[in-house]
């Protein structure tokens, strides 16, 4: 298979997978983006979002907080402060941490720095339930 | 008598603490070993990013980020001190303290106002004791050296300097340069040199599409900088204090050893000189019954 992508998830903490895929599909700041093999070199932002790749019929999916993604013709290679992949997410944590979330927005409605750092914790959260349900096995 | 039980009490309180002070170097030695592979773990983040930095940051106007400009005139410096949590690892703690009075001296004789951070209870005691105002302080956080810690300490000097009470925000950290050399080290970290950021070759940026601009991408990205500067600087200095520990507690145990050895020594002579004298008394006694 000479159509494959290198998928590089590199985190402070670990090089979260290296993989090779048929596509990958990011979100960026500007909305999704996919990339195949042969792709342009590319650099973009991402947004706290989800990242799929499919390898042949099975589809995988990935939680990341934000970061970037750079794309060579064989490689891409995200570099996120914080990323899961969808098997590995505690989904109990991910509920805690909403409505934890929850209550700061509510609390910290006027004051606009707090507002926003727990609207991101509160996307995260979101996030990491989505993508957890999308990564089960029976789904 | 009392002398020989009184040996014997003090050899079997150094066996102690040679036993403490092994179990203390084995300690230190598993946890250098845990913040050796955080390290290993961190660098191809660390690399990968230096990369997309260098092919950002080329081409494009320095002046556009706020954390890329050159102040005018300085008048408050924030100094971010790294610190052990504990003691016993020799001069470690002493040797960053040091470095960082030295820094505060030059900063006032520049007459510049130092806003002292610190992060680790070593430095926040010694200054708390001197009576040094300290502005904010994160201790009991070095057991566990891990991002989130780096994002936190980011945050202190981020804020000073976004906010306006320090124009410059310099770091000392403890560089781990060999398992017997840990250098403080004072760096600054904010306004980042255009140099830091831009070093490599420059060129890179034409290679790439980049959405949605490299200014934009080079906001979201600096912050981001900050907080891998601040990791590896944590990282350092967790693993010079394990590694000054391990040194530390190993010539501890040399020493215990050493002090048995004397000890033993002296408590054979002294039960000698006891069987010795009792002796004499025996023979003493025996002589004066056979006379009698």
């Amino acid at each position: 298979m000479a159509n494959k992508i290198k998928l590089e998830v590199v985190t402070p903490d670990k090089l979260l997978l290296s993989k090779d895929v048929d596509v990958v599909v990011c979100t960026g700041v500007d909305g999704e983006f996919g990339v195949l093999a042969g792709h342009v070199p590319f650099l973009s932002a991402l947004a706290i979002g989800e990242l799929r790749f499919r390898d042949g019929n099975a589809t995988d999916y990935a939680a990341v907080s934000g970061g970037f993604a750079e794309v060579t013709g064989e490689k891409v290679t995200v570099l996120a402060e914080a990323a899961e992949l969808a098997r590995e997410i505690d989904l109990d944590r991910a509920k805690r941490a909403r409505e934890r979330a929850e209550q700061r927005i509510a609390k910290a409605a006027t004051e606009q720095l707090e507002y926003s750092r727990a609207e991101a914790a509160l996307q995260r959260a979101m996030l990491r339930m989505r993508v957890a349900e999308k990564g089960r096995p029976s789904a | 008598m009392a002398a020989l039980r009184d040996i014997k009490n003090k050899i079997s309180a150094v066996k102690k603490t040679r036993q403490i002070t092994r179990a203390m170097n084995m300690v230190a030695a598993a946890k250098l070993r845990g913040v050796q592979e955080k390290a290993e773990r961190f660098k191809p983040y660390a690399g990968k990013f230096a990369d997309v930095l260098r092919s950002v940051s080329a081409g494009v106007d320095p002046e556009i980020h706020p954390l890329l400009a050159q102040p005018e005139s300085v008048e408050t410096v924030a100094l971010i001190l790294l610190t052990a949590d504990r003691g016993l690892c020799g001069s470690f703690n002493m040797n960053l303290i040091t470095k960082a009075e030295r820094f505060i001296k030059e900063q006032t004789q520049a007459g510049r106002q130092v806003l002292l951070y610190t992060v680790g209870r070593k430095g926040r005691d010694y200054f708390r004791r001197r009576k040094v105002e300290i502005a904010q302080d994160l201790s009991g956080v070095m057991n566990v050296v891990d991002f989130d810690l780096a994002v936190q300490v980011a945050r202190l000097g981020l804020n000073a300097f976004l906010g306006g009470q320090a124009q410059e925000v310099h770091l000392i950290y403890s560089r781990f340069a060999s398992m017997a050399s840990f250098v403080p080290t004072a760096e600054k970290m904010l306004p980042i040199s255009p140099e830091a950021a831009a070093e490599g070759e420059a060129g890179g940026a034409s290679e790439y599409l980049i959405e949605p601009s490299a200014e934009e991408i080079l906001v979201d990205l600096l912050p981001r900088y900050i907080n891998v500067r601040v990791y590896n600087a944590l990282l350092q200095t967790a693993t010079s204090e394990q590694a000054a520990r391990m040194a530390a507690m190993d010539n501890a145990t040399k020493n215990c050893k050493e002090m048995i050895n004397n000890l033993t020594l002296l408590y054979n002579k002294a039960r000698q000189s006891a069987i010795t004298a009792e002796l004499m008394d025996i023979v003493g006694g025996a002589e004066a019954l056979k006379q009698g």
